[in-house]
Formats: C-alpha cells, sequence, structure tokens
C-alpha cells in the first residue's frame, strides 16, 4: 500500500444517553474501536446501512465531531492535538462532497460565491486574491464540465447532475488532498450518476486526489473503489481490494449484504 | 377472453405550468394481467409516477387535464367514473404504496389506531373485507377490523403484533413502516397493487425482504402489481415484466428476460450501460448525454431521437408505433438495435 494519507486508530464515539422526564437513556455506542488507513491516491469506500456508525466516522474525520478515544491521523498528525492555526490549514486539505445537490448549495448565492466561499476561508492558506479566485472559479468549473459562463448563475438553474458538478468544483477549490464523498451519487439518476462517477475518476487521474467514498450502493463502490471496508453496528466487519470483498466475502454479514443487493441478471 | 386486470390505452395527460401546456403523458399504452409485477422504469420526469397516479386518478384536474385516453379495470372505464365511486376504488381495488413510509403515516396515531380506520373505511364499500357477508353492528365491527389489521401485520412480517399495534410510527425502523404502508394498502384486498418505488428509501438488506414480501403477495393472492422504480437491478430480480417509460411514452416492453436480456431499444440500452455491474471496468460506465426534452415543447416524433446516436430524418416524421421484437416482446423504434446486448 501507498504511504497512509488518513489512518484511523481504534475510534471509538459514545453519544450520552438523553436526559428525559423518566431519568437517562442508555448511551449509544456509535463506533466500536474502529481502526483502518487510507493510502495516499487510492480510492477507499466505507459501506454501510444505516445506522451502522459511518456518518459519524465521516465527522470524526472532519472533525465536526471527536471520538471519545482512539485517534485520527492525516499524514501521521493526530488531529485532536495539532494547534488550532494547524487544523485551520489542515481543513482545507480536506474537503467534503454532499449527499444531496438540491439542499448543499445556497440558492441565494451565485455560483461564483458558492466556488470561492472555502476560498475566502481559507484565504490565508491559500493566499489567493479576489480577482486570483474568480480565475480560480471558472478554471474549476472547467475542470468538472461546465463553464465560466455560469458564474454568474444561481443554483436553480441547474439540473441535479450540473449541481452536483458545482459541489465537486466548491470542494475542489482549496486544493484538497483527501476528498469525503458522502453519496454523492444517490440523489441523481442512473444516466447523470455514470456522468458523475466517470467525471470523479477524470479527477482523480488528473488531480492525484485521495477519495474516502461513503455509501450504501455496493455497484457504485466496487465500480469506482481500490478498496473497501464494510461497517455495522459500529464495528468495522471486513477490510480489503474491492475485488477481494465482493468475489470472496469472510463474513456473514458481507455475504448476506452483497446477495441483498439487486443485480440484473440475464438469462443464459 | 375475460377482460384483463388493467388496460390503459392511448392515455394523454397535460399539465398547466408557467411556460405553457406540458404533454407529460403521451399516449401511454399498458396491461397488466394478474399474477403479474409490472416494473415501470425510466429517468425522472418520464411520467413513471403520473401514469401510476392517474390509475387511481390522484392527479388534480387542474392543472393536470386529460384529453384524451382510457383506463380499464377488468373491463369498467375508470376515467368516466364519478369521483365517489373512484373514492370507493382507491384502497379496495386499488391499493397504493409510496416511497417514503415516514411522511405516510400520521406521527400522532397508533399504527393500529390508523390500520383499524383504513379497514373500517374499506369494509364501509365491502363488509367481507372484515370476514362477514353483512354489515355488524358498531362494536363487532371495530373488533372485526382490529383482528383483521393483526393478522395483516403478523402476514407483513411484523413481529408480535398484536403488542405493535399500540407503537407509534416513530417507533418503528424506516422498514418496518413501509411494512406498515404495505399492510395498509392490503388491508382492502386490492386485485391491483401500484407500488412506487417502495423500497428506494431503505437499505439494501431491508428492500430485499420487502420485495421478497411483494412477490409473495402476488401468488397467494393472485393479484397484479405496478411497480414503479429506477433501479433495473430491482426490476430484474423482482418483476416478471417491464415497461420503460421515455419522456411520456412507453417505448419497449415485454418480459423481463426478454427485454432486459435483449433490449432493442436505445434508450434501454443506454439505461442499461449506465448501471455498473460486477464486470464494469474502472472508467467503462456509459452516462446518457443530455437530458429528458422539454414536455412543453417536445421534439417532434421520436421523443428520444435529439439524443439517439441511430437517430435518422424519418425519427422527426411522427411518433413510432410499437411492433413487435420477439415473444410478448415490443418496442417503439425505427432504428431497433438487433445485435445481442453485450455486442
Amino acid at each position: 500500500m501507498p504511504d497512509p494519507i488518513l489512518q484511523i486508530e481504534t475510534v471509538s464515539k459514545v453519544y450520552p444517553g438523553r436526559a428525559g422526564l423518566f431519568g437517562r437513556s442508555a448511551p449509544v455506542e456509535a463506533l466500536k474501536g474502529v481502526s483502518l488507513s487510507v493510502g495516499r491516491g487510492e480510492s477507499f469506500g466505507l459501506v454501510g446501512e444505516s445506522g451502522s456508525g459511518k456518518t459519524t466516522l465521516t465527522r470524526s474525520i472532519l472533525r465536526l465531531e471527536s471520538p471519545t478515544s482512539g485517534r485520527i491521523l492525516f499524514e501521521g498528525q493526530d488531529m485532536a492535538t495539532i494547534s488550532p492555526a494547524a487544523m485551520r490549514a489542515l481543513r482545507a486539505r480536506i474537503q467534503i462532497v454532499f449527499q444531496d445537490p438540491y439542499a448543499s448549495l445556497n440558492p441565494r448565492m451565485t455560483i461564483q460565491q458558492i466556488i470561492c466561499e472555502p476560498m475566502v476561508v481559507h484565504r490565508a492558506t491559500l493566499g489567493l486574491s479576489a480577482a486570483q479566485r474568480r480565475d480560480r472559479a471558472a478554471e474549476l468549473l472547467t475542470l468538472v464540465g461546465l463553464g465560466p459562463q455560469h458564474l454568474s448563475r444561481h443554483p436553480h438553474e441547474f439540473s441535479g447532475g450540473q449541481r452536483q458538478r458545482i459541489g465537486i468544483a466548491r470542494a475542489l477549490a482549496p486544493k484538497p488532498d483527501l476528498l469525503l464523498l458522502d453519496e454523492p451519487t444517490s440523489a441523481l439518476d442512473v444516466s447523470v450518476q455514470a456522468q458523475v462517477l466517470n467525471l470523479l475518476i477524470e479527477l482523480q487521474d488528473r488531480l492525484g486526489l485521495t477519495y474516502f467514498f461513503i455509501s450504501h450502493d455496493l455497484a457504485v463502490v466496487r465500480y469506482l473503489c481500490d478498496r473497501v471496508a464494510l461497517i455495522h453496528r459500529g464495528t468495522l466487519v471486513e477490510e480489503g481490494p474491492t475485488e477481494a470483498i465482493f468475489e470472496a466475502p469472510a463474513s456473514d454479514y458481507a455475504r448476506g449484504l452483497i446477495a441483498a443487493a439487486p443485480e440484473i441478471r440475464l438469462p443464459a | 377472453m375475460t377482460a384483463p386486470l388493467l388496460e390503459i390505452r392511448d392515455l394523454h395527460l397535460t399539465m398547466r405550468s408557467f411556460h405553457g401546456e406540458a404533454h407529460v403523458l403521451n399516449g401511454v399504452e399498458l396491461t397488466v394481467e394478474r399474477g403479474q409485477i409490472w416494473g415501470l422504469v425510466g429517468e425522472s420526469g418520464c411520467g413513471k409516477s403520473l401514469t401510476g397516479l392517474s390509475i387511481s386518478r390522484l392527479v388534480s384536474t387542474p392543472p393536470g387535464r386529460y384529453p384524451s385516453g382510457s383506463i380499464r379495470l377488468e373491463g369498467q372505464e375508470l376515467t368516466a367514473l364519478p369521483p365517489r365511486a373512484m373514492q370507493a376504488l382507491r384502497g379496495k381495488r386499488i391499493g397504493m404504496i409510496f416511497q417514503d413510509p415516514t411522511t405516510n403515516l400520521n406521527p400522532t396515531a397508533r399504527i393500529g389506531t390508523q390500520l383499524v380506520d383504513v379497514a373500517l373505511a374499506a369494509a364501509a364499500h365491502d363488509p367481507r373485507v372484515l370476514g362477514r357477508d353483512r354489515a355488524p353492528g358498531p362494536f363487532a365491527r371495530k373488533a372485526a377490523a382490529r383482528k383483521v389489521a393483526v393478522e395483516m401485520l403478523a402476514r407483513v412480517g411484523i413481529p408480535d403484533p398484536e403488542a405493535r399495534m399500540l407503537s407509534y410510527p416513530h417507533e418503528f425502523s424506516g422498514g418496518m413502516r413501509q411494512r406498515v404502508l404495505i399492510a395498509m394498502a392490503l388491508i382492502g384486498r386490492p386485485e391491483l397493487l401500484i407500488a412506487d418505488e417502495p423500497t428506494t428509501a431503505l437499505d439494501v438488506s431491508v428492500q430485499a425482504q420487502i420485495l421478497k414480501l411483494l412477490k409473495g403477495m402476488v401468488s397467494d393472492h393472485d393479484i397484479g402489481v405496478i411497480l414503479i422504480t429506477h433501479n433495473l437491478g430491482v426490476v430484474s430480480e423482482t418483476c416478471t415484466h417491464v415497461a420503460v417509460m421515455y419522456a411520456g411514452n412507453v417505448v419497449e416492453r415485454g418480459p423481463v428476460g426478454e427485454v432486459l436480456g435483449r433490449p432493442r431499444h436505445p434508450y434501454t440500452r443506454a439505461l442499461m450501460a449506465a448501471i455498473p455491474t460486477r464486470g464494469t471496468a474502472r472508467g467503462a460506465l456509459k452516462g446518457l448525454e443530455g437530458t429528458v426534452p422539454d414536455l412543453v415543447r417536445p421534439p417532434p416524433g421520436c421523443r428520444f431521437a435529439p439524443r439517439c446516436a441511430r437517430a435518422t430524418a424519418d425519427c422527426a416524421a411522427g411518433l413510432p408505433a410499437m411492433r413487435a421484437a420477439g415473444a410478448g416482446h415490443e418496442v417503439a423504434c425505427l432504428h431497433p438495435i438487433e445485435e445481442p446486448a453485450d455486442a
């Protein structure tokens, strides 16, 4: 495996039970000692059903959530112990593309404002002037298959697939190394999904990005990812090269999940 | 020969919008027999859901308008039926299940109450729903409705149904809520079940259970099902037949193995090429360029022609007629693909 860009070491997260009228409800163990490692430049797939802990893990990587125990290292640095200034710089390098392109773009902002926003937030790290940010926004739009003519438009003028391209351009704006893709195609039609998946592959080849791809769609994970990890009830069930897991799953859970995924079966 | 369970002929629907009148259903034709599960597939905006809603007449008019067309349930014309008679059919002879199980249950009422209400409403039209020939007194009726509700919950695989009658929807998982909706749709013993993306919001393992349940219902009760979905994998594993819709038309239909095994319409072929399967190499997936056409000013002739690589000048001349392409397999295309799918 290439040198790891992201290491997750025995991470656990416990949400305390809520206090109610009749006492406190039981605490929820969302993650139970999850360890995994993502190599630079690879596509890593995290597969899990609802309630499996994949969102908690994603939020922990983004440090929107701090683990109860365990460490998350980005390029060997523990994100919990580095200085706030270093953390700010580091945030530019980990970006996320959200699931719903209809909800994740502010309808009142122009496409230019949307794509420039992360560059404004990270101006100390990136050091781009307003004119440079605009140029970069135009460049990014071209990179994702749109164009500079779209800069002054608003999100409602775009289809779902185009909006997701804008979401990807925004995530690429602060020049990240690691891109978290949270079900980026599940809200899209199959025809559009194929285009967005191919765009992601093309961008990875051109920019050398590392993908952390979160999904419950096994076919999409199989298409895009080099390695895959299965998470179930907060525990990592299985991890390995994608083909190995799909062809010869070791655990009962993986076998059940793969068997349950509907596939087009053609008569011989 | 008896009339088919459902027969849709040349159904047109237009919708008034800010931009003009959109021709959203453009002569839909579909025949469903008992024991068949028809998959209705296509991109968003192709008219799949509107076809389903039109059958139970849940499209409000206006903004909708039906210029022509016929929908027959066992020979009975539904389009001419007065609203009260249609109301009696809904939930009784025609059951519906929608995509989102959360928004279709009342969060403030117990599961049992909601099921009993449905049973009582169905019994008002047909007392046999409660297992009686004639309407009993109010107390006996309620007790009978309760019994039917518990039975139905058990049949859709809810463990401990008697206790679960007292639960509220928020105490149920997504899969269990969808089962409750299926139970609700089946209480009136419908002959035709329309399921609009019933498993899209659910995890794959739960989806597999729900689809198995649906198949079981068809074989046990000899009903007909229309399953609206965009997942061809679901169609392949669940349906007996499939109809592919594009921009308000059925462009290809037939037995599922026939249509998915030898897709003849370029649109069906393109949809299948866009789905990753086990053999798809990284980067080899083919997206479908372009978008569904503007239905206020649809392209003349075949509506798929502007996105089709095989289109010629005569494609714009008129809507291609359905023609036979194999055993029960029909395609509406002037230049159907002859080669097998793998070529």
